[in-house]
């Protein structure tokens, strides 16, 4: 079921649907200004996602990995959030030059999103068809019943049983797996070339987590999306990822497709990530900790952000920040001592 | 084996479903704990695995005495815990303790480290004269890996790992022979879940702590487990050492779990095959006669409907799976943990 | 989005959100760190962290200006509130002038001390009908809350017939009732009865109020965790609930300062409350409507010394509750 590991470009796109790069973020800042101070949550990340293409976004809390995909779907709230600079481009035109009627216009038909809790993100008081069906009136100009026949089609998509009567019934029927496929029904109503997934099975158990995951690699293969998957969870990551971006302070500190990453972690923080999870597969396992705690985003260490709790820091560590460096055709890294890591036998 | 400390009998909890709002009327029960029994051993750490609804939370609350049970008994030191009396109960306090799940509700906003940690002797007035307790809590912040001149701070000006090392401190504070603890690591991230695993490790070591180690994630609990019991529906339906469940599960519901449980190694996804369970888990308030997990069971027959299995050891297994048809079937591959990696230091 | 400042009704905090504030700051960024080294109470702190709020300094300051003139009038003015300024009538609806500075009423009294004078009764009548309605609702909240099951059912119930009835009938029947028209007006046992109705038909709310949020952190984790160390109902109730639920209460009494004052001033203005010759700002105000046109100064001078009492006690109660919860420090 679960074994489609290829990364390779995907073959034949469906008709209509352009292949290649579908979004792209350039050097991306946001700040909080909170009235403790100006918290810098986004500090310069780039990302790139392509048709049929899995990007797995790691990160910790903080790390940003969430507002990034808020500040792309234009739901980050402001105040207090802010962005001070870079660039959002979905085939190629910057969003955050687009008036608010186009960017409206993209949301949910060029790029959709799943929540982690499906619970709040459904409305209480309407059916799960009802709220399927308004964005087809509304975004299609169906009528009522029309657009109550999709809302059903959507839910027999996402594997619900008895779709038809399921259409008229609330969020709070739904236990939690089937509330999330709901949830994933209302995203990929219109079809959206880039289908951005923030934690969508963190709040579920692990049998439901593994149908959820299947359900949305088979959803993204059929459609040829790009899947931007945002999550804290390391095995999720190796069993659907194609690319991982890694980060932390508000950057992304380790690009790489997902085998390198797994194989040779080139930044030390994703080696101390990578050792610090308990595996199921091992016994008598020593977990490597991280010393110290994630940086204030309002104080933000100088130089490179993760060195007070790197163990491999130098003195040049908090005095340049490093770039992300490129170290081979798929993988880049923000240490230093990047290409002394890769090299390491 | 070492000798029990604690010794669980057929430990039942319903909680009654009414309707109604002055005349109050029971229309059927919540089973969420439904006949449960083990045994807990000096110094080991039993880990209680499950998904979310099959009672794993209420044993934890059972066991600490918040709430009685319906019926079944827990023996710690040679006495029934639930007939015991208010002081026998102050008593039994210091030496079951518990620690929760969210390090953000758990502890009161409104009361300083110090307050808090000190609470325990507060309550317990005769454990710690009144002169040392500042000091005993200064010391019990440093044994979490505190700083202890934070005695005046308050919860939310910690980050979630040191709050929950705040709840272990509180814990640890009576010299517990037991900590139950419900969920200690999954609200917290990554990188901070491994310094409570250790810290709960190295205090096990340091103070002979026997741990209930109650989680969803299982491998958090293969990594600090002795013994493993599976819950399904409110019923242990496989117990075992770490290997026997982890390496040789018999029970088809240990086996599906184990099989989703995501492996950090894209490799892993070439030979995987994951049991896929279909539909939900049903409803407490009305389980399935004979085994609860028949209704999602690959092998279930017409006696899985009509006969409750029982938890013990059958033919095709060497430790206790309450299944009819128990089985080896071995889901993972295990091997033994590399060294970490030494990462390249160099002097300038 | 968890705006810290909006009411903090509930006590936990926002799970990580972006991480801005709160769980990645690092511990002690900028706290006054020598300072806080010795152990101190929840008052304690509060009133650390109060001494140095200017809105408290300005609203102490103005409701200690007001509570001096309650007690001592005749130290701010040497007017006397009911004998007329003039002879009989004779400067009977006057401008401020240089002897009367807020000009006189049509009986020719001078309206600057009748309002120091009018302080005393306003200000009795509102804090000690706001502390009563409080005390009494506050109480029987935490009962029905922490009790839960039949009792709390019973007290429910009473509190919602005491709600039911109407607050301006409840008070004129109350009022007649104990003191019908003709008897002797005490000017104590009037306040006293005004006082009492207030309270009587005002204490569902702060009872609503308060039960609610004890049912809320009632099944809190740190009440749970409380319990597990074998904490007595007592010590849950007055160490972990009250201090974790006072904070809506506080607000409400705040509110109900600045109504009482008003509502004081309504009952005397339907006859049934304070009675000339009291003096307080409610008498005032009504006494002053027939001639707005004519003496706009005898409405506006009590009733201005009304708001900013109110808006003191509003401000007090903001600077309080703000104290109190240590989140926002």
């Amino acid at each position: 079921m679960s074994n489609v590991y290829v990364a390779d470009q995907p073959s034949a796109a469906r008709e209509g649907r352009p292949s290649g790069r579908l979004l792209e973020v350039e050097d991306l800042r946001v700040e909080f200004r909170t009235r403790d101070g100006v918290a810098k949550v986004i500090n310069g990340v780039n990302y790139h996602v392509d048709a049929g293409e899995t990007l797995a976004v790691l990160g910790e809390s903080g790390s940003g990995k969430s507002v990034t995909a808020q500040t792309i779907m234009g739901i980050l709230d402001t105040p207090p959030g802010f962005v001070t600079g870079g660039e959002i481009r979905f085939h190629g035109k910057d969003m955050l030059k687009m008036s608010a009627e186009e960017r409206r216009r993209i949301r949910g038909e060029g790029i959709a999103m799943v929540f982690q809790d499906a619970l709040s993100a459904l409305n209480p008081v309407f059916t799960v068809g009802f709220q399927i069906a308004e964005q087809f009136r509304v975004r299609r100009g169906m009528s009522r019943r029309d657009a109550k026949i999709r809302a059903a089609e959507m839910l027999d998509q996402v594997k619900i049983p008895n779709a038809k009567q399921r259409v008229n019934e609330y969020p709070h029927q739904f236990s939690g797996g089937m509330r999330q496929r709901v949830m994933i029904a209302m995203s990929l109503a219109l079809d959206p070339e880039v289908l951005i997934a923030d934690e969508p099975t963190t709040a579920l158990d692990v049998t439901v987590q593994a149908q959820i995951m299947d359900l949305l690699g088979e959803l993204q293969r059929e459609r040829q999306m790009g899947l931007i998957l945002i999550t804290h969870d390391l095995g999720v990551v190796a069993d659907v990822a194609d690319r991982i971006a890694v980060m932390y302070a508000g950057r992304i500190v380790e690009e790489a497709n997902v085998y390198e990453l797994y194989a040779k972690p080139a930044h030390p923080y994703t080696i101390g990530l990578l050792e610090s999870i308990p595996r199921i597969d091992e016994k008598g396992q020593q977990l490597r900790t991280i010393r110290g705690l994630p940086p204030s985003l309002l104080k933000i260490p100088s130089g490179c952000p993760f060195h007070p709790r790197c163990p491999m820091a130098q003195p040049v560590c908090p005095e340049k920040l490093p770039p992300l460096l490129q170290l081979g055709p798929t993988r880049a890294s923000a240490c230093h001592f990047a290409e002394e890591l890769v090299n390491r036998d | 084996m070492t000798e029990s400390i604690l010794e669980v009998r057929d430990l039942v909890k319903y909680y009654p479903v009414t309707r109604g709002i002055l005349f109050k009327k029971t229309i059927g029960h919540v089973q969420a704990v439904d006949g449960v029994s083990f045994d807990l051993h000096k110094g080991e750490t039993l880990g209680v695995v499950g998904e979310s609804g099959c009672g794993k939370s209420t044993l934890a609350k059972v066991l600490m005495h918040l709430e009685h049970p319906t019926s079944g008994s827990v023996t710690f030191n040679g006495q029934d815990i639930y007939k015991l009396g208010a002081s026998g109960l102050r008593r039994l306090r210091r030496n079951i303790q518990l620690v929760m799940q969210d390090p953000y509700t758990s502890l009161n906003p409104r009361m300083t480290v110090g307050d808090l940690i000190g609470e325990p002797f507060e309550i317990h007035s005769d454990v710690a004269p009144k002169g040392s307790r500042r000091q005993k809590v200064q010391e019990l912040l440093e044994v979490v890996g505190l700083n202890p001149e934070h005695i005046n701070r308050y919860p939310h000006q910690f980050s979630g790992g040191q709050r929950q090392r705040i709840g272990i401190a509180r814990a640890l504070a009576l010299r517990p022979e037991i900590i139950v603890c419900d969920e200690p690591v999954s609200a917290l991230d990554v990188s901070i879940q491994a310094q409570v695993m250790n810290l709960l490790e190295t205090l096990q070591n340091e103070f002979g702590l026997s741990y209930i180690f109650i989680a969803h994630d299982l491998s958090v609990v293969r990594h600090l487990a002795d013994r493993v019991a599976v819950m399904y529906l409110g019923k242990i339906v496989e117990l075992g050492t770490e290997d026997e469940i982890y390496e040789r599960p018999t029970h088809p519901y240990t086996q599906a779990l184990l099989s989703a449980v995501p492996v950090p190694d894209p490799n892993s996804r070439k030979n995987k095959a994951i049991i896929r369970l279909t539909g939900d888990v049903p409803s407490p308030t009305n389980p399935p006669s004979g085994c609860r997990f028949r209704t999602r069971c690959w092998k279930a027959q017409e006696v899985c409907a009509r006969e409750v299995p029982l938890l013990e050891v059958r033919s095709g297994s060497d430790h206790p799976s309450a299944c009819h048809f128990a089985e080896k079937r071995e889901i993972m591959v295990t091997r033994e943990a590399g060294e970490l990696t030494e990462l390249p230091t160099r002097t300038l | 989005m968890s705006d810290p400042t909006s009411g903090s009704l509930v006590t936990t905090p926002p799970p990580e959100q972006p991480g801005v504030v709160g769980d990645t700051a690092p511990v002690g960024a900028g706290l006054p760190e020598t300072k806080r080294d010795q152990p101190r109470g929840l008052l304690g702190d509060a009133w650390y962290d109060l001494r140095r709020k200017p809105l408290f300094w300005i609203s102490a300051g103005l409701i200690a200006l007001f509570v001096v003139m309650a007690a001592f009038p005749f130290f701010f003015t040497s007017g006397s509130p009911n004998d007329p300024v003039g002879t009989g009538l004779s400067r009977s609806l006057e401008g401020p002038s240089g002897d009367a500075w807020f000009g006189t009423d049509i009986l020719g009294r001078d309206i600057f001390a009748r309002t120091i004078y009018g302080a005393r009764a306003s200000i009795i009548v509102a804090v000690a009908a706001t502390l009563g309605t409080v005390l009494l609702g506050a109480s029987v909240g935490v009962l029905a809350g922490f009790r839960g099951g039949w009792v709390d059912a019973l007290l429910s119930r009473i509190a919602d017939v005491f709600f039911g009835i109407p607050f301006v009938l409840g008070a004129i029947v109350i009022l007649f009732t104990f003191n019908p028209e003709g008897a002797g007006s005490n000017e104590w046992k009037i306040m006293g009865l005004v006082i009492l109705a207030l309270c009587l038909l005002s204490w569902p709310v702060a009872m609503r109020i308060m039960r609610s949020s004890i049912l809320a952190a009632k099944n809190a984790d740190y009440v749970v965790a409380a319990r597990a160390l074998g904490a007595s109902n007592s010590r849950i109730i007055f160490k972990h609930l009250i201090p974790n639920c006072l904070a809506p209460v506080l607000v409400y009494a705040t509110i109900l300062i600045g109504a009482y004052i008003g509502a004081e001033a309504t009952l005397s203005f339907l006859g049934v409350g304070l009675q000339s010759p009291v003096v307080s700002w409610g008498v005032m105000i009504s006494d002053s409507q027939q001639y707005i046109r004519v003496a706009p100064y005898w409405l506006l001078f009590p009733s201005a010394f009304l708001v900013t009492a109110v808006l003191s006690f509003v401000m007090l109660g903001e600077a309080v509750r703000e104290a109190l919860d240590p989140k926002l420090r």
